[in-house]
């Protein structure tokens, strides 16, 4: 079968592969990366040999950081992510789940002081078996991450 | 050397070692037994009650007299510019600015921690929304200890509401530091959560989930009851659960002689009147006790060394 490519070769930047079928506008959503007024490139649903179907995204010129890369596992621990300069892939991040996270996430708690008050939500994460647990660090409230991520 | 909790904020009982409670304990003991009246002097405490109380204030309040220190605050946030639609950050600043600590209650969970956040001077926090009441835990550390003279290794029993009662959370908490036993007594609905079973297990803690008070009584060294609110069940299902759950004097015959009744107060109907003439109620001793293990709270963290 004739290959052919669907998305343009990316010069400087980031790509975001491996990403589950479904979360990738989540991604884009919340690192806001279409905010950033950078050529992105976004694949749904493209087929896959290990996933079946997977989504990927391109950020030109934005290579993301480390912290930024572990952020990501929580949605999608086995996404690839491949710096590009001139056409190279010059770092491929090992995502590890951060061990806190900075932003990003609403507290799911109502009750939460952190809501109307000047500050940035914080959670501690913890890996629990199949799960991972976020605890927020101002109502102390546990909770398991797919609840902390549906609610922005 | 400065105690280790000189200067520190006081939020949350997972924040504490195993000594610093200690600290607080052998503290509290020494202020009942000896008085001090210089521990806070020179010292204004500011007392923030964005939502009423009557207990965590009014001992707050007679800790720092009784310290030789002075109050200032209020007892009910609606008369504050919190009202105006101020935010806790900005007034907290402005209060920390005008005193040497601030003990404050608010109806929202976390709110000490932000408030410690933005205070220059220690934050005490006397509630938060159902999260933490720490210094009830201290209060009930310090009456575990005078009444069985450890905090080692005992059999407590919790009674009631143990899925709301942050109480009963920061409590087990803090024993569980002491490698004591616990007994789990509640109606299927107010068992227990998940996560403080599970906190337990990390530890190697054990624990029975018990279905009735009185197969417990002869087994323990504390029994911690708590309220069970009518308003959390119909009527039918309420009348149910408060015969199994409902605190006698009859059912204390087999109790062990050291064995102390907790309540944190206030009680309704949980404990019958006439337990309280038994050799066994030391909740309203428990309840004095809050004077001095807030005292003992307030000289440690004002105080290099007391």
């Amino acid at each position: 079968m004739q290959y052919t490519r669907t998305v343009e070769a990316l010069k400087e930047g980031t790509v975001i592969d491996h990403i589950p079928a479904g979360q990738g506008m989540k991604i884009l959503r919340l690192f806001r990366l279409a905010e950033t007024g950078e050529r992105v490139t976004v694949g749904l649903n493209l087929s896959s040999r290990h996933m079946g179907s997977k989504d990927l995204i391109k950020v030109e010129n934005i290579a993301l950081t480390e912290d930024q890369a572990n952020e990501l596992a929580l949605f999608a621990p086995k996404a690839t992510v491949n710096v590009i300069e001139n056409f190279e892939v010059v770092k491929k991040h090992q995502l590890e789940l951060p061990e806190t996270i900075l932003g990003i996430f609403a507290c799911p708690n109502s009750n939460c002081i952190s809501h109307n008050e000047p500050v940035q939500s914080f959670f501690y994460v913890k890996a629990h078996g199949h799960d991972t647990k976020m605890k927020c660090k101002y109502c102390e409230k546990v909770f398991s991450k797919d609840i902390v991520v549906e609610v922005r | 050397m400065a105690n280790p909790l000189y200067r520190k904020n006081i939020i949350s009982i997972p924040d504490f070692s195993r000594e610093e409670l200690e600290l607080v304990v052998e503290t509290a003991a020494r202020l009942k037994a000896e008085p001090r009246h210089d521990l806070l002097k020179d010292k204004l405490i500011a007392s923030c009650f964005f939502e009423p109380s009557t207990r965590t204030r009014l001992s707050f309040e007679t800790a720092v007299q009784r310290l030789g220190g002075r109050v200032i605050g209020f007892a009910d946030g609606g008369n504050t510019s919190a009202r105006k639609g101020e935010t806790l950050a900005d007034s907290i600043k402005i209060i920390a600015s005008y005193t040497d600590a601030v003990v404050m209650r608010h109806p929202r969970e976390g709110a000490a921690r932000l408030a410690s956040e933005f205070s220059s001077v220690p934050v005490i926090n006397g509630g938060d929304g159902a999260n933490q009441h720490p210094t009830q835990t201290l209060l009930d550390l310090f009456t575990i200890k005078e009444t069985q003279g450890t905090l080692q290794e005992l059999a407590v029993a919790f009674v009631g509401d143990l899925k709301y009662g942050r109480t009963v959370h920061s409590l087990t908490q803090a024993l569980s530091l002491f490698n004591c036993r616990f007994y789990f007594v509640a109606p299927e609905a107010l068992a227990m959560p998940d996560y403080i079973c599970e906190e337990l297990d990390e530890r190697g803690i054990s624990y029975t989930l018990a279905a009735s008070l009185e197969e417990v009584i002869p087994e323990i060294d504390v029994l911690y009851m708590t309220r069970v609110q009518r308003e959390r069940f119909d009527e039918a299902e309420f009348k149910k659960i408060q015969g199994k759950f409902v605190l006698r004097a009859e059912m204390l015959r087999h109790a062990r002689d050291n064995m102390k009744i907790l309540h944190p107060l206030p009680r309704v109907d949980e404990i019958d009147v006439d337990v309280d003439a038994t050799p066994h109620a030391y909740y309203f001793e428990q309840a004095e006790n809050g004077v001095y293990a807030r005292e003992a709270l307030l000289a440690l963290v004002l105080n290099e060394t007391v």
